[in-house]
């Protein structure tokens, strides 16, 4: 259950995959050859600094934007780009699309696009843990508009009462669909709500994986320790619009250029440069490896069939 | 056979089921409170009270279900499931489908509805036909001891989420349980009163009304048949068709209001698959279009009564045959 220190370059080439993966969808997107979609551009940090924190036996739950948590843990982004192309190979065989793909095997599950829909889920998989005396905890991914739902309150609430082994992590990224966050709280963040609550709370600047990556650590080493749940809020930013496509006719442009100027990936990469430990070389290797897996998982989900029909009515009773 | 109420039908089904399956448990509103012998037996880890806040405890049994615990979960009156609905349809109902098959749900959602407390629109609310449109769910709404813990038996040991509606009028009647009840299958009708000139069909406490209707029928001569549905989804569309190849007559009664019910689906499979068998037309009585009411007389005037199942038959035999 040991989880080893966040190796920055590889954190720094799984941003860029997960980026890459998010173009591929824009770009695929634009060419009439997948349907639109929630990206998690700019968002790259959160994903990537709380999924290494976790153990192959935690459980991850997230939401319609999902590609970074789901790539972060491992997840081949040929099967990821055949769901969104509701092909046959994809993670849930084209019957989630992009908006709620589960990956069992990863432990990614009950993917909910339903805003606030994961809060109320991960409670249970928190109590399934404790009642089946499982060693992992749940990360939990959320928004700040799932938590203007009622849910954020009522999972919180029951997850601390009943000592849940829960992360909530509010991937706080300002824009709630098309509504900015100072439109719909008067507060900055939600760690206040969750401290009225009794659950245990940090902030840390969401567009810096090796911060995320720490507070995440000593967030699980207390949930592991105390076995109650904690929140940890990253402050971040949504680069792109809600739904592809979008013209983000509606985002203040110095506000854009501000948090563009704090690209996560552009900030790691400077840092690194910065510090000796990323070549020019080394760099272009990873640029191409990151390339080259998105042409194999965008050649992948080309070759996959369509489902058939008969599978129409498949799965919907157990 | 032991003589027992429907409440304590419900509660011996999950002492039975818990003692069986460690994985089973229950939690709700008052359920530790009220559920006491549960509670002494299995303890608070298995027994627990809840919030009230009906979507986090249907969230909860949604996620434990899907992760290796058989909730089941007690939300007290049914219109409280409104809110619960994205969790027990947009999440239980269709994380399976959406997953590719990758999750299962078994729970158990219980609610109580109906006439006879005088509690009132908002605790009285006969939703089951909302849940029977919304996919991945199974619904059954049973109307003796027997069924009660027989079918509470399979909902709980089913792999998908069941919604049991207990008829509140139904809570302290009694009945017949058999010592050693084994698990009654969902989707299984039973025949409550054979019968040739007119088919019955109905759930919960309007097949005690179809029955004294039946009694009042035979003296005029008019032999009806009752099927008690138990089951509204998975639905016994055999017992119905085959009952209505016999009698050519068909009146549903449910205290769900009329539009888009139960009923409405049951007129429907007769008119496509037994429409030659038909001899009148096919009749409903269900409760109006209208909240519940409180007051008492209001609240019997809400719910078909034997009368009125006795003068929709008549006006069946009446009828000049179709064919």
């Amino acid at each position: 259950m040991t989880v080893l220190p966040l190796d920055p370059v590889q954190a720094l080439e799984r941003m860029m995959l997960i980026r890459a993966y998010e173009e591929t969808l824009i770009d695929l997107h634009g060419r009439g050859r997948a349907a639109g979609t929630c990206t998690s551009v700019g968002q790259e940090a959160p994903a990537v600094g709380v999924v290494s924190a976790l153990t192959a036996d935690d459980l991850i739950l997230t939401n319609h934007r999902s590609a970074g948590h789901l790539l972060a843990r491992g997840a081949d982004p040929g099967r990821m780009l055949a769901e969104v192309m509701g092909k046959r190979d994809g993670y849930c065989g084209g019957k989630s699309g992009s908006l709620h793909i589960s990956a069992k095997e990863f432990g990614v599950v009950l993917t909910s696009t339903i805003v606030g829909g994961e809060l109320a889920l991960a409670t249970g998989v928190g109590l399934s843990r404790r009642m089946l005396d499982k060693s992992g905890i749940v990360a939990c991914f959320f928004g700040d508009g799932a938590a203007t739902e009622g849910r954020f309150q009522e999972s919180l609430n029951l997850a601390a009462v009943w000592k849940l082994p829960i992360l909530y992590v509010c991937e706080n990224n300002q824009w709630q669909a098309f509504v900015h966050r100072k439109e719909t709280m008067l507060a900055d963040g939600i760690v206040g709500q969750a401290a009225a609550l009794g659950v245990e709370t940090a902030v840390v600047d969401g567009n810096d994986p090796l911060a995320v990556f720490d507070a995440a650590s000593a967030a699980i080493d207390a949930i592991r320790r105390t076995g109650k749940p904690f929140l940890l809020e990253a402050m971040t930013y949504r680069l792109r619009g809600h739904f592809e496509p979008d013209d983000q006719g509606y985002v203040d442009k110095a506000e854009l250029a501000r948090w563009r100027d704090r690209d996560p990936i552009l900030g790691l990469r400077a840092r690194l440069e910065r510090e000796g430990r990323l070549t020019a070389e080394a760099e272009a290797a990873m640029e191409a490896r990151v390339r080259a897996a998105m042409e194999a998982a965008t050649a992948f989900a080309d070759a996959s069939p369509y489902p058939g029909v008969e599978v129409l009515t498949t799965d919907v009773y157990a | 056979m032991t003589t027992m109420t429907v409440n304590d039908a419900i509660s011996a089904a999950l002492a039975e089921e818990m003692r069986l399956d460690p994985t089973v448990m229950i939690f709700g509103e008052g359920v530790a409170t009220k559920r006491h012998d549960l509670l002494e037996e299995f303890g608070a880890a298995r027994v627990r009270n809840t919030p009230l806040a009906e979507g986090i405890i249907a969230g909860t049994a949604a996620g434990a279900a899907a992760t290796g615990l058989r909730p089941v979960v007690d939300l007290l009156f049914a219109p409280f499931l409104c809110y619960a609905m994205d969790e027990i349809v947009n999440s239980a109902g269709k994380l399976r489908y959406i997953s590719g098959g990758q999750f299962s749900f078994p729970m158990v959602v219980l609610a109580m509805t109906g006439a006879g407390w005088g509690v009132g629109a908002q605790h009285n609310h006969n939703v089951e036909s909302w849940f029977v449109h919304s996919p991945g769910l199974k619904i059954v709404m049973p109307s003796t001891p027997a069924d009660f813990k027989g079918l509470m038996k399979s909902a709980i040991r089913d792999d998908n989420p069941v919604l049991v509606f207990a008829d509140i009028a139904l809570g302290y009647s009694t009945g017949e349980v058999p010592e050693e009840a084994d698990a009654i299958p969902l989707g299984k009708a039973a025949v409550r009163r054979e019968g040739r000139d007119v088919t019955l069909v109905s759930y919960a406490k309007t097949v005690g009304t179809c029955m004294a209707a039946a009694e009042t029928l035979a003296a005029a001569g008019i032999d009806a048949e009752v099927i008690d549905l138990r089951s509204l989804k998975p639905l016994d569309e055999t017992a119905i068709l085959r009952s209505v190849a016999r009698t050519g007559r068909l009146v549903v009664v449910h205290e769900a209001s009329r539009l888009c019910g139960v009923g409405a689906e049951v007129a429907a499979l007769v008119a496509e698959k037994a429409f030659a068998s038909l001899r009148a037309p096919v009749l409903r009585l269900t409760g109006p279009d209208a909240p519940a009411p409180a007051s008492f007389p209001l609240e019997q005037a809400f719910v078909p009564q034997a009368d009125a199942v006795v003068e929709a038959v008549r006006s069946l035999m009446d009828e000049r045959a179709i064919a």
